[in-house]
């Protein structure tokens, strides 16, 4: 009797979970649902106020991603951004490394202090300083092209991988780099073959998270790049996928599902990484 | 001198003693330290500390797009605060993150707390809740901005089908009071996931055995939430509620995309305000000043943040 009654009590619990969850998942998926739907719904069917919104009633049809490949730029976006990206993120969680660990294990006069700094410069949003990095784009004689964003992507991917790997580097046992440092190994022999293997868990969150900022950034892209042939993928649907009438939603939502495509890819098959990662970025020291 | 992680390749060519002494030189825990630094410390005083100082410079001088201007003093800031539309920003800002963050930090607790529960289907959910924090945000604001068209509103259509309003329903981005409910409903949306992820990994940290105590003590699952698991996870909690500050407060995107900054003004930020002030309209000196606003608020939130580092 009292182990059925235990059963029901759990089996009460977990429905009640259940039940709580559901508007959260919904709330959380539901836009994605309906930018999806909204992409393969012909114009007709889209612009009746007759007809139900959540599915498609009339047929799918790809003609808003043909439109997307034949007539705008958008592959020449995506490979913008994948350009940009790649090396944004490589060059800074480069520096990273190097930073991290310099700030995580060496002592020297100052180290407290650069951590700091590094920190401070972390919390710096990019909505303070877009303005006179404008000029610096300018006078740098990169303004309007895609270099102009490898260069002032790693403000805010070195901050934010470095204290990532401050405190992945912290974890590894002091004990195995002296180890090698005692049999003769240079420092950087130490960096490079015994702690850089013991951390490919915390460098792939730092590759993976840099990736992602880089491919959603939007205001430096928007305010450094005006050519559209120069855009990334996110400015380029946000900003000239709008046309004149009205009709353009079916695109619109076409542009965006797919310019999301490559983040979907690496969040589903690296989810654990990021769910790491924002914990460790946010709370861990 | 500017020494690289190459320096021992780059040098290499001399002879032996040479060679041995840089090694030496190079070995040392101080050296490498700076010289690993350096690289990294080099972008951020170029790219971050200069243009803040440059911000700085400009917000006291009237500089405009394509034509360096001369040192005004305050005049930026003077005229600014006398602008009807700046004072309607600071008021949104707060208004918007205030409203944003209380619903960030309580729905967010609360999907912590469901998550933290031995389910089947855990990582699923825990992967599908995430996902608004990681796809880009300008892109899934165009969702939302299709979800409340003027015309085919499908939160509208719902509302109506459902007998809860009249048609035609309210026109979200064209008035308000209802444009700041959207654009913090779309902040919320975005910013919970990152309160529920964070916020759980202190749940899973607290012992069972405080649990089991409190059970054992006769207490309810509201007294056990309201007596051990907020009090044992509010450290983690402040500096989420933190970072979010910054990050809600300096927001550009939603609005960008959803209502830049109107219906008339009422839902501008600083961030959208700056842009508008100092790109669109050229007036850099402004926009920048406009932008600067937001350091007293940012500064607070630093200085909490670094003592709460400092007690770790």
């Amino acid at each position: 009797m009292a182990s059925a009654a235990s059963r029901g009590a759990k089996i009460g619990y977990a429905v009640r979970s259940y039940a709580n969850l559901a508007p959260y998942v919904f709330f959380a998926l539901f836009p994605f649902y309906f930018m999806l739907v909204t992409s393969f719904k012909s114009n007709a069917e889209l612009y009746n106020l007759k007809s139900i919104p959540f599915w498609i009633q009339t047929g799918v049809i790809t003609e808003h991603y043909r439109f997307l490949f034949a007539r705008t730029e958008f592959l020449v976006w995506m490979k913008n951004t994948l350009m940009v990206s790649v090396v944004a993120t490589a060059v800074s969680v480069g520096l990273s490394i190097l930073a991290g660990y310099s700030l995580a294990r060496l002592r020297f006069r100052g180290a407290a202090i650069f951590g700091i700094a590094v920190f401070i410069t972390y919390l710096v949003p990019p909505t303070l300083l877009f303005l006179p990095l404008s000029q610096v784009v300018v006078w740098l004689g990169i303004s309007d092209s895609i270099v102009a964003l490898m260069v002032t992507y790693p403000t805010f991917l070195v901050p934010f991988s470095t204290w990532l790997l401050m405190g992945y580097f912290r974890t590894i046992p002091r004990e195995v780099e002296e180890c090698a440092l005692v049999d003769g190994a240079t420092r950087m022999q130490t960096l490079w073959k015994i702690v850089l293997p013991m951390s490919v868990p915390g460098i792939i969150c730092a590759l993976l998270f840099s990736f992602t900022f880089c491919w959603n950034e939007f205001i430096y892209g928007l305010t450094f790049i005006s050519q559209s042939a120069h855009k990334t993928a996110v400015v380029g649907v946000t900003a000239d996928l709008i046309r004149g009438d009205i009709y353009y939603w079916g695109s619109l939502m076409a542009g965006a599902v797919l310019a999301s495509v490559p983040i979907v890819v690496c969040y589903v098959l690296f989810l654990d990484y990021y769910v790491s990662g924002l914990t460790a970025g946010a709370v861990k020291g | 001198m500017a020494v690289g992680p190459h320096a021992l390749e780059a040098t290499s060519f001399p002879g032996p003693g040479r060679f041995a002494r840089i090694r030496q030189w190079w070995e040392q825990e101080h050296v490498f330290g700076y010289g690993l630094i350096l690289p990294a410390l080099a972008l951020l005083v170029s790219l971050v500390a200069f243009p803040f100082g440059m911000a700085i410079y400009f917000s006291l001088s009237d500089y405009w797009v394509g034509s360096p201007g001369s040192f005004v003093g305050l005049a930026n800031y003077r005229e600014i605060l006398g602008n009807e539309t700046f004072r309607q920003t600071v008021q949104n800002s707060f208004v918007f993150t205030g409203i944003a963050l209380t619903f960030k930090t309580v729905l967010g607790v609360w999907l912590a707390v469901l998550l933290a529960r031995d389910l089947r289907f855990k990582r699923l959910i825990r992967g599908a809740v995430l996902l608004p924090f990681v796809i880009p945000t300008a892109l899934s604001t165009l969702g939302w901005w299709w979800m409340f068209d003027s015309l085919y509103s499908v939160v509208n259509w719902t509302a109506i089908h459902l007998g809860l309003i009249r048609p035609p329903g309210p026109n979200w981005l064209g008035q308000s009071a209802y444009a700041m409910a959207a654009v913090i409903v779309v902040n919320v949306w975005r910013g919970l996931p990152f309160f529920a992820v964070t916020t759980l990994a202190g749940l899973v940290s607290i012992p069972r055995e405080y649990y089991e105590a409190a059970e054992v003590d006769g207490a309810g699952s509201w007294s056990r939430f309201w007596h051990v698991t907020l009090p044992l996870v509010k450290p983690v909690l402040a500096v989420v509620i933190l970072f979010s500050t910054i990050f809600t407060f300096s927001d550009f995107n939603i609005v960008w995309v959803l209502t830049r900054g109107g219906p008339v003004n009422t839902t501008h930020l600083f961030a959208t305000l700056a842009y508008q002030t100092g790109l669109q309209g050229g007036n850099l000196g402004q926009g920048a000043a406009m932008s600067l606003f937001m350091l007293p608020l940012l500064a607070m939130v630093v200085f909490f943040q670094l003592r709460y580092i400092r007690k770790e």
